[in-house]
């Protein structure tokens, strides 16, 4: 366990969560009026409508498959008697199937934003940063999947990535777990820091306003001009009689 | 019985002469900055036409507004709130920049710059969306004055129902087409779809008067409201990528001024003031089984201000009483209700829209005249507008879900009062049949030619303020509109960290604060190193060129002579041209 492992494993994830609440709410303050999806859609809709969905709903499962791989300790799916080969084809299939049709899926967005005019004139250089780290994540994590589907104890991250992402949350991080961890792995979990390190400064912040409270609240939205309830204090005058 | 005020619009149609004034004015108000360019809050169709965005009226393709489901209850027409989730990765109905137009310039530069050649230099139009040269090919007013009409007019979706639906065409030739105006707002309806459409609910309704307003802060541009407005007037500014839409120009409404449309308009067509109505009601009114039932069902929601129960109800809501007055004697509730010639467009969108209209009466009147009859003798009229049924089964299409009962009633009415008015005009003996043959009296006639053809200023518009006590406050809301890109555009606030638009916006206050600071403190017309100056030309006595008249020139080069003599960085945007670019 050398410094860097002390440094990478151990120091930089505190850094990168610091990174990303601080950004968050600090965008969030500062800038309520650039929080936004910028949608493209206006411009052009036959490519994005179906690499969008693509993209988006398979990121989604992408990410149920990381809460699942990642905080279900070995142990308990053993204990349920769901054996590692099991295990291994089921991820094979959700986490390849749904890391591929997200690759796919930014792959047509990204042909799109290149090739339609409008669409590449409203690219920003920020929008490009992010686009690479990306996709270098989901290259990345996608080979892991792989990786992990070939066997081996190296490659077997419910071992290794797993006890150190959950040691995160304690505060005690078990830096040997993830240093023994395949090189693969750890570049993913590199690029996943740097990835939630810029989140709250690229247009990704849309995600953490996900409108799911549509679903709970009346259809039509009445606001008072004041904030408050519409109190309206008689003018100064003749009382009404 | 729940009471709330709405602030709502009368156009009079008749009086609509198509300049455009009004969406000219609104756009300079404003959409006059990029993003919006293919926006106009304010437009002005001629109908029959495709109107704007293309073919906006026809719901089976745009999903837009209500629909009553088999359990007759209410239902985005788009899908429910789980689908509208569903689907907000790629909206499937959201209308394309070619709905609309692309928004274009010219290349005027080429006129001066083009080298010699025997061929006159050419502006070419450029895309403001791309930059590049393109083929104007639609726009927002492209079959303006029936342009082109024997190959667009088909395509009216009232046309097309109408041929569906009677078997009857209506007609494009020169001697037997008709045609009017249409001018277009935000309907700032009672039940506004796009309000529940949005999923981040930045969009609202205001509680005081009823102006349906995008939170700019919170709108996260997920676009479901453009799908949810059956009328297209929520847009997508692609700049900022948040929706916006007509704000019924509430700074001014705010301290009694009428919006910019009707301030503006050249035939005095517009009217505003209150309506008081029951909010408890909008939902039950909006769902009734038959389409056709849906104006009547509107209009009972309007509640009469002479109530003595309506104005008790209302105190208790916290209506203020200088309010009630102005709902008393608000030219849009006689209009609507009383009198029963402004009739909402397209109520089988089921939005309560309160945006209303007089249909016109000038289609009947025009072809009397063509051919040969008395266009103001009221039996002609009467008989006219029984057997012109082309443009009463259109005006019927557009304003009562296609009965053409009460708009036979509105035009019996119009006609009625012209016939008359002629006659008092005239000296003639008055003929009290011709008002009681539409249910009126000779004084309430003559109330209402007042109110639509004098049209005083202070009778077309009767808008209360919103009050003292709160007026500091409405300062210091500000805009949230007025940010760089947002239509207080002229700051110069520049970028924030995220490419254009970002930052908080400054409040309008606070601008005018400096702006008036500026004109107080400064010695000379304008400081050119401030960025926020603005020019004082009161201060300029018209001779020769005071420092600061003219930005600093792009490239720090001073000439002798010239305005700039530290030749400091100018602050100002790149690319807009001033003289000294020019010369």
């Amino acid at each position: 366990m050398s410094t860097w492992d002390v440094l990478l494993w151990g120091v930089l994830p505190y850094v990168t969560v610091a990174v990303l609440v601080l950004g968050t709410v600090w965008r969030y303050r500062y800038d309520k009026f650039g929080w936004t999806t910028r949608s493209s859609e206006l411009h052009e809709s036959r490519l994005l409508r179906i690499g969008s969905p693509l993209f988006h709903f398979g990121l989604l499962v992408v990410i149920i498959g990381h809460v699942i791989g990642l905080i279900i300790p070995k142990s308990w799916t053993d204990a349920a008697g769901l054996s590692q080969e099991a295990y291994h084809v089921q991820a094979l299939l959700l986490g390849g199937i749904a890391g591929f049709c997200t690759l796919v899926g930014i792959g047509i967005l990204i042909w799109r934003r290149r090739t339609t005019g409008p669409v590449f004139m409203a690219t920003t250089r920020n929008d490009k940063l992010m686009y690479v780290v990306l996709v270098a994540a989901i290259v990345v994590g996608l080979a892991t999947t792989l990786l992990g589907a070939a066997g081996g104890e190296e490659h077997n991250y419910r071992l290794s990535v797993a006890p150190w992402f959950r040691s995160l949350f304690v505060l005690q991080p078990d830096v040997a777990s993830m240093s023994a961890a395949g090189p693969a792995f750890q570049l993913h979990a590199l690029i996943g820091m740097l990835l939630f390190a810029i989140w709250p400064f690229t247009r990704l912040v849309h995600a953490f306003t996900a409108p799911v409270g549509y679903l709970f609240r009346p259809y039509i939205v009445y606001r008072s001009r004041q904030g408050g309830p519409a109190v309206r204090p008689a003018r100064r005058g003749w009382e009404p009689i | 019985m729940r009471v709330m005020a709405q602030m709502g619009m009368v156009m009079n149609l008749d009086k609509c002469i198509g300049c455009h004034t009004c969406s000219v004015t609104c756009k300079q108000a404003w959409t006059n900055r990029s993003g919006v360019e293919y926006v106009w809050f304010n437009n002005v169709e001629t109908r029959p036409g495709q109107g704007y965005p293309r073919r906006y009226q026809d719901q089976e393709t745009w999903k837009g507004g209500w629909v009553r489901n088999r359990r007759g209850r209410l239902q985005l027409k788009a899908g429910g709130r789980l689908h509208k989730l569903l689907t907000i990765f790629a909206n499937p109905v959201l209308p394309n920049i070619r709905d609309y137009y692309e928004p274009w310039t010219y290349d005027y530069e080429n006129l001066t710059d083009a080298p010699l050649g025997d061929d006159f230099p050419v502006a070419q139009p450029k895309s403001l969306i791309s930059g590049k040269s393109l083929a104007v090919e639609w726009s927002a007013n492209w079959d303006d004055d029936l342009g082109g009409a024997p190959e667009h007019g088909p395509h009216d979706p009232i046309v097309e129902r109408i041929r569906a639906e009677s078997e009857e065409k209506v007609k494009f030739d020169y001697e037997r087409a008709f045609m009017f105006y249409l001018p277009r707002i935000c309907e700032h309806c009672l039940n506004p779809s796009c309000v529940a459409s949005c999923p981040s609910g930045a969009m609202y309704k205001r509680a005081e008067d009823g102006i349906v307003l995008v939170d700019q802060d919170q709108c996260r541009g997920w676009r479901m409201c453009v799908t949810g407005c059956p009328y297209k007037k929520v847009y997508f500014n692609h700049r900022t990528g948040k929706a916006e839409k007509c704000t019924f120009c509430y700074p001014r409404v705010e301290v009694g001024l009428p919006t910019v449309c009707s301030e503006t308009c050249v035939g005095r067509l517009r009217y505003i003031g209150l309506f008081l109505y029951d909010v408890d009601k909008v939902t039950a009114a909006a769902s009734v089984a038959d389409e056709c039932d849906l104006y009547a069902a509107q209009l009972d929601l309007l509640l009469d201000p002479n109530d003595p129960k309506v104005i008790a109800a209302a105190r208790q809501e916290g209506i203020a009483e200088d309010w009630l007055e102005h709902a008393r004697r608000s030219p849009v509730y006689r209009l609507a209700k009383t009198y029963r010639v402004a009739l909402p467009l397209h109520p089988e969108f089921r939005t309560m829209p309160m945006v209303w209209y007089i249909p016109p009466l000038s289609p009947v009147v025009d072809r009397l005249v063509e051919t040969g009859h008395d266009g103001e003798s009221a039996p002609n009229l009467f008989g006219a507008i029984d057997a012109l049924r082309i443009p009463v089964e259109y005006l019927a299409e557009l304003f009562t879900a296609g009965d053409p009962g009460p708009v036979t009633e509105v035009l019996r009415k119009l006609a009625a009062m012209r016939s008359f008015m002629r006659d008092v005009t005239l000296g003639r003996e008055i003929d009290e049949s011709v008002p009681a043959a539409v249910g009126m009296d000779a004084e309430q006639i003559t109330e209402m030619y007042r109110l639509l053809a004098l049209a005083k200023y202070d009778e077309r518009y009767v808008i209360p303020t919103a009050y003292e006590g709160e007026a500091h406050q409405l300062e210091e809301i500000g805009c949230s509109l007025d940010v760089d890109g947002g239509p207080g555009m002229g700051l110069e606030t520049g970028s924030g960290p995220f490419g254009e638009a970002s930052g908080r916006p400054v409040p309008v206050s606070v601008e005018t604060f400096h702006a008036l600071r500026v004109r107080q403190t400064s010695e000379g017309i304008a400081d050119p190193q401030t960025p926020r100056a603005r020019i004082n030309l009161l201060n300029w006595d018209g001779k020769g060129r005071p420092p600061g008249l003219f930005p600093p020139p792009r490239e720090a080069s001073p000439e002798p002579g010239d305005i700039t003599e530290g030749g400091a960085e100018p602050d100002r945007r790149a690319g807009a041209p001033t003289l000294e670019d020019r010369r």
